[in-house]
């Protein structure tokens, strides 16, 4: 289990790395946490003669809450999201799906750029952004640009970045009023990839009527997925007369291609699937209704 | 593709090397320090018995780049204690049959460290939670469980 040989390049700056990957083009690639990557390497699934490690960017690192929005540098571990008390109050869903990856020791190296830009169909921070609408900022040689999430995505551990492209940040929006937000997933055991899970956001408006709602799946695609039809079916519906069993139902109906593997076929997935939904649903409302 | 010379400090003193990039931090540990109480299981993240101490924090040593613990400060089994002395945490681990082969032990036992430096009176939740990332396939956990109760001073 070793790597192949590559050259290894740990620039103090952005502007450095970038000029790295300009000269190496697909023959480099970005390190961050190294948690996807180094394993990668190791079993020879991923082969580059040039690794350009983030590690040693400062600029790349930290949590800035700006008004409605919480910008999180793509170089923070998950660590540092799990332990933030802002995030706790102002990006709920990412406070409480950051215990859910991996184990510790993993938390603590690995980042939420590298989890987002691996881009895992069953990894928690993608299926958060999702659900969120998040906001990627991006630099590479031809600039600086945002992509939203919905547009991300494109397949199995495959992104819109360019081989020359580096994720700088990532903006969620912090949802103010009377909201709730819960993260459902079953995994075989704790720390393991889940099966399949829910995020699910929802806000309320004065007459418990649901303003807005956010549905992130995870494990039930080639990526992570939302569902937009079970959004749209609660979306200004009164809260009480939404059948919890019947919005897990709704977010299942449009899913393409749920994987099949030694832990589940694609069957079950959709059963557990539906089942975390409802669950997250309900915690999500309880939260929004109690407060 | 060359070698690049690194200097980090391990258990408190500086080691210098000439490594490929390739060479993970554990096989520098084992290989150019000699120190080989950090052990390797499935070098791919997933067993924990490569487990160190990274600027304080748990890591896998098979997932960190030697090259990227370049000025960094590193903690094995070997700076937590000796067969004399005993850490608090290997003691526990001892009196409560939290062992047995003992390949698994060097990882579970800096995880564990750290674990109750950074919170001193878990809850059993939190106790199995934080053992989740380290695999043992001879104890079934419980008289490891049971130690990292008694390290923590708390019986249940
Ligand atoms: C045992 C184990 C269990 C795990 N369980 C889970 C889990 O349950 N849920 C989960 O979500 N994850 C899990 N992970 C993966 C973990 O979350 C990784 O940290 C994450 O997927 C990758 O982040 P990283 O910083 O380590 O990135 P790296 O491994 O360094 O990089 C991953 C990929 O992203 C690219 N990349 C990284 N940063 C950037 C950037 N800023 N710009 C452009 N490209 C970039 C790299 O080039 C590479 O292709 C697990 C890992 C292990 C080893
Ligand atoms: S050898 Fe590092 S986690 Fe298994
Ligand atoms: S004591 Fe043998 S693997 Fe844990």
């Amino acid at each position: 289990m070793k790597a192949s040989r590559f050259a290894y390049h740990a620039p103090s700056t952005l502007a450095e790395a970038l000029a790295l990957l300009a000269e190496h083009g697909d023959s480099a690639k970005v390190l961050a946490g190294g948690q996807s990557l180094i394993p990668m390497l190791a079993m020879r699934l991923a082969v580059f003669d040039h690794l350009v490690d983030l590690g040693r960017i400062p600029e790349l690192a930290g949590i800035d809450h700006q008004g409605d929005t919480v910008r999180i540098g793509a170089a923070t571990t998950h660590t540092a999201v799990e332990s933030s008390v802002d995030l706790a109050r102002t990006v709920p869903l990412l406070a409480r799906a950051a215990p859910l990856i991996g184990h510790f020791q993993i938390r603590n190296r690995g980042t939420v750029g590298g989890a987002i830009a691996h881009a895992d169909p069953a990894a928690e921070f993608p299926a958060v952004a999702l659900a969120l609408d998040a906001q990627l900022e991006t630099v590479s040689p031809r600039g600086a640009r945002t992509i939203p999430a919905e547009k991300f995505f494109l397949g199995t551990w495959s992104t819109a970045l360019a081989d020359d492209e580096i994720l700088t940040a990532v903006n969620f929006p912090a949802w103010r009023g009377r909201t709730g937000h819960a993260v459902e997933e079953l995994a075989r055991r704790h720390g393991d990839f889940a099966i399949a899970g829910a995020v699910v956001a929802v806000e309320l408006d004065g007459d418990d009527r649901v303003r807005r709602c956010g549905i992130g799946l995870l494990g039930l695609g080639s990526t992570p997925e939302r569902a937009t039809a079970a959004e749209q079916a609660v979306t200004g519906t009164a809260a009480g007369e939404i059948d919890p069993v019947e919005v897990g139902r709704a977010a299942m109906s449009t899913l393409q291609s749920v994987p099949a593997d030694l832990h589940g076929s694609a069957d079950y997935r959709r059963r557990v699937g539906a089942a975390m939904v409802t669950r997250a649903w309900q915690r999500a409302l309880r939260e929004a209704h109690d407060g | 593709m060359d070698e690049v010379q690194i200097r980090l400090r391990v258990n408190g003193l500086e080691r210098r090397g000439r490594v490929e990039p390739r060479l993970t931090l554990a096989d520098f540990l084992r290989e150019h320090c000699h120190l080989t109480g950090t052990h390797l299981g499935c070098e791919h993240g997933v067993c924990g018995a490569c487990t160190v101490l990274l600027d304080g924090a748990a890591v896998r040593a098979c997932l960190v780049l030697a090259v990227q613990a370049e000025g960094r400060e590193v903690t094995t089994i070997e700076g937590l204690g000796t067969p004399e002395n005993l850490s608090p945490v290997q003691v526990a681990f001892q009196e409560n049959h939290g062992l047995q082969c003992g390949f698994c032990t060097p990882g579970f036992v800096v995880s564990v460290t750290a674990l109750l430096r950074d919170n001193p009176d878990p809850t059993d939740e939190e106790i199995r939670a934080g053992l989740s990332g380290n695999i043992c396939r001879c104890t079934g956990y419980q008289g490891i469980f049971k130690a990292v109760r008694a390290a923590a001073g708390n019986t249940p």
